[in-house]
């Protein structure tokens, strides 16, 4: 049964961890754009997929999952742009649970982008 | 859309882009097939002349594109089942008790009407998103109701921890599917 104690020990165990993020720009940010036809796409299995990775993978310290509106390129919904701070912004086009978790080990994680989600790749198709 | 909690995922957006400290997300279930679905803010509202025309597919306030479908997707999602559609606004310049409260009435009994689908990952999605809003979700049905109110799980995780952790989210996902499985047990 889950009782709101619970949510106390969670709030004092995180309290700690909050404090220790770096709040100064240089986080990797995952914006997962929500508008109409990214949600009709699919956009929340893919967001749900990204948090759950950024958490399993253990980097919340540094990674941000965010929710955006529509981005204007609908007909590659659901989008999904990663920016690091001093890159270029990648989008990553067409996405499903599982491209995200395999975006979050590859590209968030081990720092390799993975080439055949992008939106390069799919426009050179 | 495939199933109405997206669709609701999608107009709950309406209420955060109105600038809204409070959204209540209800839905209504009776014994007899029929779900009443209402969004009620206290957001920025709209004039009458907007309120008549959002739920026309050729209307959006959006720039990017000319065409916007939440509102007019909804309302055909209710309309093709026999059900009905409703919005009512008071824009802010108005004063007091502004905001915008959408209805919508499903006959799910209704070969044309689709599933509720999975209202534990729109609620959980809206949380993650715009964890600083005082959410109210209640799904009232003969058999119980499920209930999540954002502003009491605040108080208790005080100002330093966000309901937008990834942990809380998880505990949130707990508690509403532990509420929903007691109403079928």
């Amino acid at each position: 049964m889950k009782t709101l104690a619970e949510l106390a020990e969670i709030r004092e165990k995180m309290k700690g961890k909050v404090a220790m993020r770096q709040n100064d720009g240089n986080e990797t940010r995952i914006i997962v754009g929500m508008g109409t036809c990214g949600i009709a796409a699919g956009a929340r299995p893919v967001l749900s997929a990204l948090v759950e990775a950024v958490s399993k993978e253990k980097l919340e310290e540094s990674v941000t999952v965010t929710q955006t509106g529509c981005i204007g390129i609908c007909q590659y919904e659901p989008v999904v742009e990663v920016i690091e701070p001093g890159k270029d912004k990648v989008t990553y086009v067409k996405m499903t649970a599982e491209k995200a978790q395999r975006v979050v080990a590859e590209h968030i994680k081990g720092g390799k982008v993975v080439a055949e989600y992008t939106i390069g790749a799919s426009v050179a198709k | 859309m495939r199933e109405l909690s997206l669709n609701i995922l999608d107009i709950a957006q309406n209420s955060v882009r109105a600038e809204a400290k409070n959204i209540e997300i209800a839905l209504l279930e009776d014994e007899n097939g029929w779900l009443t679905f209402r969004i009620t803010d206290n957001g920025k509202g709209m004039d009458a002349e907007t309120v008549r025309r959002v739920s026309d597919p050729f209307y959006t306030t959006r720039t990017t594109r000319r065409v916007g479908l939440g509102l007019p997707f909804l309302r055909m999602g209710a309309e093709m089942t026999g059900g009905s559609f409703s919005i009512r606004s008071k824009p802010r310049e108005e004063g007091e008790g502004h905001g915008t409260v959408v209805t919508a009435v499903f006959n799910m009994k209704h070969i044309d009407a689709v599933p509720l689908g999975d209202m534990v990952s729109t609620v959980c999605v809206l949380l993650q998103g715009q964890p600083d809003i005082d959410w109210l979700f209640i799904h009232s049905t003969p058999a119980g109701e499920v209930r999540l109110d954002a502003a009491e799980l605040r108080s208790i995780l005080g100002e330093e921890v966000s309901l937008g952790e990834t942990e809380v989210i998880n505990w949130i996902r707990d508690y509403l599917d532990e509420q929903y499985s007691s109403l079928n047990p």
